[in-house]
């Protein structure tokens, strides 16, 4: 069952007087519990794609649909709506709130989504405890590791429940331990949770935990390779 | 959550929000405080001049306002002792008077002087007579050759207590009439001016002077409360007798009644300047704020906030710096005028404190509506200034902002 839809989508940016094609004439399906991989070079347009999966911003043409929902078109609020709902992110420089403490960085996704605090609480500690973080609830940003840090990123992101998670380079910023622990996390995520991630990357590392690699290059998929 | 995640933002950079503060609590301090001694000095120059002879409300003939001549008086005052004696409430004050212009003379000089007959047991309760006799003594009920003088007119004079002072002025029969009085007291008034106008006899010397039997040429009313005047101006003129004329404070005093009427306005203005300087503070540190914090109002809305919403946080954060610095403002400012509540001396401005009939000491008046006024101003003010960043950062693309490094 497909969870995104992306139907000939392009993307152009204008750069002073020059357009760019970001993508050109994109087609995919991915999975519902899918562990995706969009590699390529930088400029291939892999976080464009990214972003446009996640209501961040909207083709030039073509369509896109999420869960059913044709997000292409949708207002600025039916889209902040959608992005609550159904999709996680996780960023390549964490991007925690720094004033707010793991458990609570957590909970914020959860607290403008309207559940309650009793509820937020457990479900945050919870999800903090799969990724590795018992005991370090409390813990702000700044007294966390980069890894600890996204760790706590992808709770966040995984914490809703979303349709699909979307991961732009998250172990760019990581040593290669920290990285190969971070996927296996979210491996574990994909799995025990049946969470789909999508991830855009050009480490060979998360490459190789992909089930699905699609591979870009200037804007157009040049292979697709289900393992 | 959202109140202690605003609260945690607030002091993410307590230098600047130490600025913040400070911009705040300096402007609310100086509105309260400046307020309070505008108000002070508005005051001052209205008690002054109600002491001044004025009173509440006066009862007069006719045309006696604009030509106070002795033509112009009231030959039989008893319907007017009538009606107050009926209508003013027990706790207020009254007392007839002849007020005419006239010369002061000695040997050596003259002078310009308004003359004033006066009721000696009943004048001090209605204006600064009495009250301030400084050397010899104040006039008796039945002193018919005793004169009380200011200090100013003995200085300029060169004379002193004991000695003779003659009155000249215009009798009822249109002639000179002349009298000489003997200096019982001198007095001290605020104002130097006043020393040097102002004479007082007893009211049978003054009709004696003037060569009138029973008449006035006005009556002097002083209410416990000066908010009373209105409605008791309106009941006394409903029964007052033909010919006569009532005058409240108002209409006696319209150069100061339009400064007053126009003292609000000013407040305003002044609170305004004051905004205006802090509110400048007040964007640039909180534009700044939100500037270094685009890449967090990015993810926010990447993680579905809606733009309201942050700007809701904006102006939460904003808002609590207004409040605790108007809560830190308004403390200093209420310590500020109870500081000073004996008083300010303005000794050393004395003269050009009384060209506008201002005391030497001025007591800081701080009103509710003041400090409300003062808080409505930066509160409001303060919130409409920061809807600017507050709206920038509701503005903010996730994919900009996670594109900046």
């Amino acid at each position: 069952m497909s969870i995104v839809h992306i139907d000939n989508v392009t993307k152009t940016y204008r750069q002073g007087k020059v357009d760019v094609h970001a993508l050109s004439g994109i087609s995919l399906d991915i999975s519902k519990g899918g562990f995706t991989v969009l590699a390529g070079p930088s400029g291939s347009g892999k976080t464009t794609l990214l972003n446009l999966m996640g209501g961040l911003d909207n083709p030039t043409s073509g369509s896109i649909t999420l869960d059913g929902e044709v997000i292409t078109g949708l207002s600025q609020s039916r889209l902040a709506d959608m992005r609550l709902e159904k999709i996680g992110f996780v960023f390549q420089a964490y991007n925690l709130i720094p004033v707010l403490s793991a458990q609570e960085n957590v909970e914020y996704v959860m607290l403008m989504q309207g559940v309650p605090a009793k509820e937020r609480s457990e479900r945050a500690r919870a999800v903090l405890d799969d990724v590795g973080l018992e005991g370090k609830y409390s813990r702000r940003p700044a007294e966390l590791s980069g890894g600890q840090q996204q760790r706590v990123a992808v709770a966040r992101a995984i914490v809703s429940h979303p349709s699909i998670v979307l991961a732009d380079e998250p172990t760019a910023n990581l040593d290669s331990k920290t990285g190969q622990g971070l996927l296996e996390i979210m491996c574990e995520m994909n799995e025990k949770r049946n969470a789909t991630f999508i991830f855009s990357t050009h480490d060979q590392m998360v490459m190789d935990y992909a089930k699905r690699l699609v591979h870009l290059k200037d804007g157009r998929i040049v292979d697709d390779e289900t393992r | 959550m959202q109140l202690q995640l605003a609260w945690r933002n607030i002091w993410r950079n307590p230098r600047r929000t130490l600025i913040i503060l400070t911009a705040v609590v300096i402007g609310a301090w100086t509105m309260l405080f400046f307020g309070a001694l505008s108000r002070g000095m508005a005051e001052s120059m209205l008690t002054n001049s109600i002491n001044n002879l004025t009173g509440h409300i006066q009862i007069q003939k006719q045309g006696y306002r604009d030509d106070p001549v002795v033509e112009n008086r009231i030959n039989d005052p008893t319907p007017i002792k009538a009606l107050l004696d009926q209508d003013l409430p027990p706790e207020a004050k009254w007392a007839f008077r002849i007020e005419v212009n006239g010369v002061a003379s000695n040997a050596r000089n003259s002078k310009g002087v308004t003359i004033v007959g006066i009721d000696p047991d009943r004048e001090p309760d209605l204006s600064f007579y009495g009250q301030s006799v400084t050397e010899g003594r104040a006039l008796r009920p039945d002193d018919a050759h005793g004169i009380l003088v200011g200090q100013g007119l003995l200085d300029s004079m060169d004379t002193k207590p004991g000695r003779k002072i003659v009155l000249m002025t215009q009798g009822a029969d249109k002639e000179t009439a002349s009298r000489a009085f003997k200096i019982r007291g001198v007095y001290r008034a605020e104002l130097e001016a006043t020393e040097k106008r102002y004479v007082f006899v007893t009211l049978p010397a003054a009709r004696k002077l003037l060569g009138v039997k029973n008449a006035v040429t006005s009556a002097c009313i002083r209410l416990p409360e000066r908010e009373q005047v209105g409605p008791m101006a309106e009941t006394l003129g409903k029964h007052l007798p033909k010919g006569l004329s009532l005058l409240t404070w108002e209409d006696m005093l319209p150069l100061l009644t339009g400064y007053l009427s126009m003292f609000d306005s000013f407040m305003f203005l002044w609170y305004l300047v004051v905004f205006v300087a802090m509110g400048f503070g007040i964007v640039n540190t909180t534009l700044m704020a939100v500037l270094e914090r685009t890449r967090e109002f990015g993810l926010l809305k990447a993680l579905g906030m809606k733009p309201a919403r942050i700007v809701r946080g904006v102006l939460t954060e904003c808002l609590i710096l207004l409040l605790v610095g108007l809560v830190a403002g308004n403390a200093l400012g209420l310590l500020t005028v109870l500081v000073l509540s004996g008083g300010i001396d303005l000794s050393f401005m004395a003269e050009g404190s009384q060209y506008f009939g201002m005391s030497h000491l001025i007591f800081p008046k701080l009103m509710a509506r003041d400090v409300v006024a003062a808080n409505g101003v930066i509160l409001v003010l303060g919130l409409l200034v920061s809807l600017y960043p507050a709206l920038k950062a509701g503005r903010i693309t996730p994919v900009e902002a996670m594109a900046q490094t």
